[in-house]
């Protein structure tokens, strides 16, 4: 009883169309993001601003195009991370290049940089499936980390690679607290998250989820796969790209090309599948969750250490965090495949029937 | 031409090492259209198990065979609490477990047996032959050498395996069909432990040879990366793929490390090394878009 639809009637095509057409959700929606804008803003300290809520804020931006092209479009890609290292580098050549660019608008070429690259890349899609596509993908995350170390022309000729990013400055105001940073990231992602959830209920939201459902029946019933399956490719690749150059900008400030790992390709994938793979809400619950857990472990785990008077080495740690992600990524497949987008599904639908479980 | 042709050689033989973890691969996919992308930590963890048993001062065949028993174990609870759970989902989702079977392997396998790195001595030595060395003024290793050797003997006797015994044959009508297999009688699960256990066998032959080479530690789980090309190459269902796609991958992998960069640094200038590290993704991808199935890889027609 704490949570009800029924009811609320739609009279208007206009009303029936809505982003969020049920009341609560739309209450919610805005709550959440007054807190965010607001209150997190007055509460939070530094500490929270640059470690924990601007990463979270970038890799659930990063795991929303991931989640875009895996759990919508259904074409698995292992380079996420490279696609995030192409906007990174775009932003700061187009600072460094184009005289006078706003930052936005350099991060929106950058978001198109690897929205191109991501279409090169994708053009194997139309031929190979699966696990093949996979392993193409690879060949992305390789291949462009490896050009952005050998090619000095990329970072201003600075050695292996490295860049430092120029200072933010926003119509004639400098973004460069913590908390500034947050604020910009935050409207970004807010953006971003609700065009996502725009675009994926639209029609070409519909006909990436019949490719991934089943491309061949699909195309028969007259989705053409090219310009689907790149679409897909191009706007995830947007996303990683907007969060690199995110990520290089606000974030770290300075990166280099092999901070853009394979491992940061699978922990975003990691987030998709712990978050909830084909929804925009699990990408911020899996970022949230992949995040926060080594943080946790950090501090339970030599504690419990303690406890029981057994040795302890920053090793061991690093090796139970390993375990520990390879093991719950095998559990939520089993348990729950739909992660924990589905689990909050859940708790919505008790929340409907509370007190009166029929 | 002569450095040509020991580059080339130098190539074939280390093809013949990323065959082998890519043997582990096709099997397993074979046997259960499942993607293994563990199989590299398997074949770090195989090495690991040997190392730390002869730490623990047991000679080398015991520690093999010790290594050979945890191989196995390890693939049946694998099967029996991990992919045994996950029937019936989609492809991708077993595949994305391996991913965490892989993680999983990678965190535990440090934990039981220390994660610094060892030298593996199996009594095979790294040096150049002579004969080579005089007659034709080429380096070819023994160890190489050697290493090929026992991938052809695993090749053959798998090749007998699958062709010949009846196991092999209920491995073959699993692959084909699951549901028409389980039919006809034969047993779902003990063959997929047979599989496993095949798999733990193979990483652990991988694990031994590449443990000896490059001694055994945390990078040997990469050579899963070196061996998905191959397998892209050669076809995923493909045992003679696998040998062929690593030759193939091998040779133009060293190759390419020689001859490219000097060309790309006269058209640029600077340092262009590490060509290795993605040129055989472009070189299967680029292949891939001519034949979709990999050199030796089944046709696959869709049905709606």
């Amino acid at each position: 009883m704490l949570y009800r639809e029924a009811g609320q009637f739609k009279t208007s095509y206009a009303a029936d169309q809505q982003l969020f057409p049920i009341r609560q959700d739309r209450i919610g929606v805005l709550l959440l993001l007054a807190v965010a804008f607001v209150g997190v803003p007055l509460l939070a300290s530094e500490y929270w601003f640059s470690a924990i809520l601007i990463p979270f804020l970038i890799f659930a931006l990063a795991a929303l195009g991931l989640n875009i092209l895996t759990g919508y479009a259904g074409q698995l890609s292992l380079g996420s991370a490279a696609f995030m290292a192409v906007g990174a580098y775009a932003a700061y050549n187009f600072q460094l290049r184009v005289e006078g660019i706003p930052v936005l608008l350099s991060f929106a070429c950058a978001g198109l940089t690897a929205a191109g690259v991501g279409v090169l890349f994708g053009l194997p899609s139309l031929r190979i499936k699966g696990f093949y596509l996979a392993v193409a993908t690879l060949a992305a995350q390789f291949f462009i980390v490896w050009c952005l170390t050998k090619f000095p022309w990329l970072s201003n000729n600075s050695s292996s690679g490295v860049i430092s990013t120029q200072p933010i400055e926003i119509l004639g105001l400098a973004v460069d607290t913590p908390r500034e940073k947050y604020l910009l990231v935050l409207a970004v992602v807010a953006l971003l998250a609700l065009a996502a959830k725009n675009l994926v209920r639209s029609s070409t939201g519909r006909a990436w989820m019949a490719v991934r459902d089943m491309d061949v029946a699909a195309s028969v019933i007259g989705i053409r796969l090219m310009p689907t399956k790149l679409l897909a490719f191009a706007v995830s690749s947007f996303y990683c790209g907007v969060a690199g150059a995110l990520y290089a900008f606000c974030y770290l400030g300075s990166v280099e090309p092999d901070g853009f790992s394979l491992d940061m390709s699978f922990k975003i994938l990691f987030m998709i599948i712990i978050g909830g793979v084909g929804s925009i809400l699990g990408s911020f619950l899996g970022a949230a969750f992949i995040l926060l857990l080594p943080i946790f472990l950090d501090v339970a785990l030599p504690a419990a250490a303690g406890l029981f008077g057994l040795p302890f080495s920053s090793a061991t740690v690093s090796h139970i965090q390993i375990l520990v992600f390879g093991a719950l990524i095998m559990f939520f497949l089993i348990v729950e495949p739909h992660g924990l987008a589905r689990l909050w599904q859940i708790a919505k639908e008790k929340l409907r029937l509370w007190p009166f479980p029929h | 031409m002569e450095f040509f042709f020991e580059v080339l050689i130098g190539g074939l033989l280390s093809g013949v090492m990323y065959a082998l973890v890519a043997l582990g691969f096709v099997l397993i996919y074979k046997a259960s259209g499942v993607f293994n992308f563990a199989q590299g930590a398997m074949v770090y963890l195989a090495a690991l198990s040997v190392a730390g048993c002869m730490e623990k001062g047991a000679p080398l065949w015991l520690a093999v065979i010790l290594a050979f028993v945890i191989m196995t174990l390890f693939g049946i609870a694998t099967e029996r609490f991990v992919l045994r759970k996950l029937v019936n989902q989609p492809p991708i989702a077993l595949f994305m477990a391996t991913i965490g079977l892989a993680f999983f392997i990678e965190g535990l396998a440090p934990l039981v047996f220390g994660s610094e790195p060892r030298a593996l001595d199996l009594g095979i030595v790294d040096e150049p032959i002579p004969y080579f060395l005089d007659q034709w003024n080429m380096v070819i290793s023994k160890f190489d050498l050697v290493a090929a050797g026992v991938a052809s003997v695993l090749v053959a006797t798998l090749a007998l395996f699958f062709q010949t015994t009846r196991v092999g044959r209920a491995l073959r009508a699993v692959a084909d069909d699951h549901q028409a297999a389980l039919s006809i009688g034969i047993p779902l699960q003990h063959i997929w432990a047979i599989v496993w256990g095949v798999a733990g066998f193979v990483a652990l032959v991988a694990g031994l040879m590449w443990g000896a080479r490059n001694g055994v530690q945390f990078a040997l789980t990469f050579t899963a990366l070196k061996a998905l090309p191959v397998l892209i190459l050669g076809g995923f269902t493909s045992v003679p793929g696998a040998i062929v796609g690593g030759l193939i991958i091998g040779a133009s992998e060293k190759l390419a490390e020689i001859y490219i960069p000097p060309v790309l640094a006269g058209w640029f200038g600077g340092n262009f090394g590490g060509i290795e590290g993605w040129f055989p993704y472009i070189l299967a991808l680029l292949f891939l878009l001519v034949r979709p199935e990999g050199l030796f890889g089944e046709r696959h027609i869709d049905r709606v």
